[in-house]
């Protein structure tokens, strides 16, 4: 989380007057990308920042939450950014923005509906890059203990005593 | 704590592995006097060590060493390398296991005969029968402390179980309780009650859940007739011209290959590494791997016919709070063949975290149909599906001599499809516990594929014949009278109930028995 910034750290206008924007979603900068809203922003050291900003939308299109914010994503696909797995990255973001531009769009990032990159997807579903980053995803994004809450799971209880206290048996509507 | 004994100690059992079988035939074996060398690939963890978080627990726990699959069980596709999901430490998966503790049905000790001839299956009676095994219930079922038996009470039931109660009773099923669960709903012989902490699967951090690694391993050792030996990997048994086995080749914590001479061998190392082993340990009298006459050692792989079934709510269920397998529908587990299949089914209360939910709901899948499922997380409830599958010969563990583990040996392959029985058993489980959630207004239901195997099965049977089998009526190799096979490996069929139960009650018949035989001049 550590190369994910808060939100505040810059605004907006700060943001934009340094960036480009890729898609409605992202932001990019020399060797950075962010929310286009500026919740969060991250560098990246291998791949280039369009990458990333196309990676992180894939991973949403793959996994889609609509109550998730977009940096749980981004912490998730962020260890694609080494040097020994971005020149995969990039041949693989090059061929889903490819498949874009096959269906007359400029790439992947500018297709506005979710359902035509999710075609695009389903296009490359047993490639090895989209089974790479959809079996990372899986723990990547879910095994966040940040992002449990935001489904309601409590993680560990044993700290607290379990639940023998505190609602094991608490459903009311039955 | 025991003395060590020496590696040139040719008195002792040497029993490998330390789970429901092996943990439990080392204390038995130790209180009644026997010297014991217990050999564990594993290292040793106890309560205060669990991890209450899916993914670390995994990586602290699980059996992760190098495995193959085929066949066309899904697990070959989604988890290629994880044919099981069980435990590598001192305990075994009694450290994981759920705690669901049922005796066989009466008529389940006599597949053969009472389903009659099954296509494609290698059905055969068990050598021994309910009235036998009986008294050796209860002791297991004493040491286990399990519950709504002896007069011990029943666990209180969770919001996970609530809801499939009610659904249960909607439906008109009768059998329907909180389980038979050696899991204390009171103190117990020096273990807390349960505190509905939920991470069953994860090693109860309480100690209210039985697992040999703080009952009977530590009190066998407190005996001084036991010695435990950690992260110490069986290679090979050896044998004299005699055709006796002779003692274990294994490799210790640092690598390095060690011979302890043995009295007797007992292979516990379950339903995988114990046929592994016996066929590792092929010799120019043995070619075929030790107590392999018969050609079944690895063969008539069962793994219970499973699946699960998860139903969204639209309020609030819960259902990781609270004890993960504390419920049961017992109604579907008797023979009735009316419904298509033989055999029969039990459906029991299950819990996933979020972490394997999004692993094992509907591996590979993804997209909104999954995500939406994965919205609603906290107002699932959910059940496992545990049944009788059928002994196929053909779904079996092999030796693949093309990939080599840690220590050079030939991997098991694990092969496994389903039978026709299977899948229709499977069909009728799906529809009866998406109709249970339904009943409670369940808007949406999910009929999850089978996780890696966690009830291992089959693959040293036990037969009356030696030309069917692998094993006597006392796990004794049909083959060579000082090597014994003493985990869930010699079950002839499966029966419909969760095996731990079993696996100890044979473990401590079988104790008796080597005792016996030890003290009659006999081993």
């Amino acid at each position: 989380m550590t190369a994910l910034k808060a939100r505040g750290t810059m605004t907006r206008r700060e943001l934009l007057s340094r960036s480009a924007a890729a898609g409605a979603a992202f932001v990019v900068g020399t060797g950075w990308v962010a929310g286009s809203n500026a919740a969060w922003a991250m560098e990246v050291a291998h791949l280039k920042p369009e990458t990333m900003a196309t990676l992180i939308q894939m991973a949403r299109d793959i996994y889609p939450h609509d109550h998730v914010p977009t940096e749980f994503y981004a912490v998730a696909v962020k260890g694609y950014d080494a040097e020994d797995k971005a020149a995969a990255v990039e041949a693989g973001i090059a061929a889903l923005d490819a498949a874009a531009q096959g269906k007359g769009h400029a790439g992947y990032l500018a297709m506005g509906w979710e359902r035509d990159r999710v075609d695009v997807l389903r296009g490359m579903e047993d490639s090895a890059f989209f089974q790479t980053i959809r079996g990372g995803l899986v723990t990547g994004l879910y095994n966040q203990k940040a992002v449990w809450p935001l489904f309601g799971y409590e993680g560990e209880s044993f700290s607290q005593g379990g639940y023998i206290d505190r609602g094991f048996n608490d459903i009311n509507w039955l | 704590m025991a003395a060590p004994f020496e590696l040139t100690d040719d008195s002792v059992v040497v029993i490998i592995g330390t789970g429901a079988g092996g943990g439990v035939l080392a204390n038995e074996l130790a209180q009644r006097g026997v010297s014991v060398v217990a050999l564990e690939a594993g290292g040793r963890y106890f309560p205060e060590d669990y991890i209450n978080d899916e993914w670390e627990s995994f990586g602290q726990l699980a059996w992760l060493d190098t495995r193959t699959t085929s066949g066309d069980w899904r697990v070959a596709k989604d988890f290629s390398g994880l044919p099981a999901w069980i435990v590598k430490a001192v305990g075994g998966t009694t450290i994981h296991w759920a705690g669901a503790s049922l005796r066989f049905q009466d008529h389940e000790w006599k597949a053969a005969t009472t389903y009659g001839p099954v296509q494609g299956a290698n059905l055969l009676d068990w050598p021994i029968d309910a009235a036998e095994m009986a008294p050796w219930y209860d002791l297991a079922e004493t040491k286990l402390g399990v519950t709504r038996t002896g007069d011990r009470a029943g666990l209180p039931g969770n919001n996970n179980y609530l809801v499939f109660e009610k659904g249960a009773k909607a439906l008109g099923y009768t059998e329907v309780h909180t389980g038979r669960m050696a899991i204390n709903s009171a103190d117990y012989d020096d273990r807390l009650a349960c505190q509905q902490t939920g991470f069953c699967f994860q090693g109860c951090k309480w100690g209210a859940k039985w697992s040999a690694a703080y009952t009977d391993i530590p009190r066998g050792e407190a005996t001084g007739n036991l010695e435990v030996r950690e992260r110490c990997h069986a290679a090979s048994v050896l044998h004299n011209d005699a055709g006796k086995v002779t003692g274990v080749e294994y490799f210790d914590a640092e690598g390095n290959l060690q011979f302890q001479a043995a009295r007797a061998v007992c292979v516990a190392g379950n339903s995988f590494e114990s046929p592994r082993l016996l066929l590792n340990s092929a010799s120019s009298m043995f070619p075929d791997g030790l107590a392999n006459s018969s050609g079944q050692v690895g063969r008539n792989y069962m793994r219970h016919m499973t699946g699960s079934v998860y139903g969204v709510f639209d309020k609030p269920v819960r259902m990781w709070r609270g004890t993960t397998m504390a419920g049961i529908i017992q109604d579907e587990a008797r023979h009735d063949p009316s419904r298509g299949f033989v055999g029969g089914y039990e459906l029991e209360t299950l819990a996933l975290g979020l972490p394997f939910m999004a692993a094992f709901l509907d591996p590979g899948g993804w997209g909104r149909e999954f995500t939406t499922a994965l919205d609603m997380y906290e107002n699932m409830a959910g059940m496992w599906i545990v049944g009788e599958d059928m002994p196929q010969e053909t779904n079996r563990v092999t030796l693949n001599h093309d990939v080599k583990d840690q220590y050079g040996l030939p991997v098991p392959n694990v092969h496994f499809s389903d039978h026709p029985n299977d899948v229709a058993m499977r069909n009728h489980a799906y529809a009866r516990g998406k109709a249970v959630y339904e009943a409670v207004g369940a808007t949406r239901t999910f009929p999850t594929p089978p996780y890696p195997s966690t009830h291992n099965l089959g693959t040293n049977r036990m037969s009356e014949n030696p030309r069917d089998g692998v094993v006597n009526k006392w796990g004794q190799t049909h083959d060579i009278a000082n090597l014994f096979v003493s985990d869930g490996s010699v079950f002839t069929t499966g029966a419909a109930e969760n095996p731990t139960l079993t696996i100890v009650a044979l473990a401590i018949r079988q104790a008796d028995h080597i005792a016996g035989e030890i003290s009659r001049g006999n081993l």
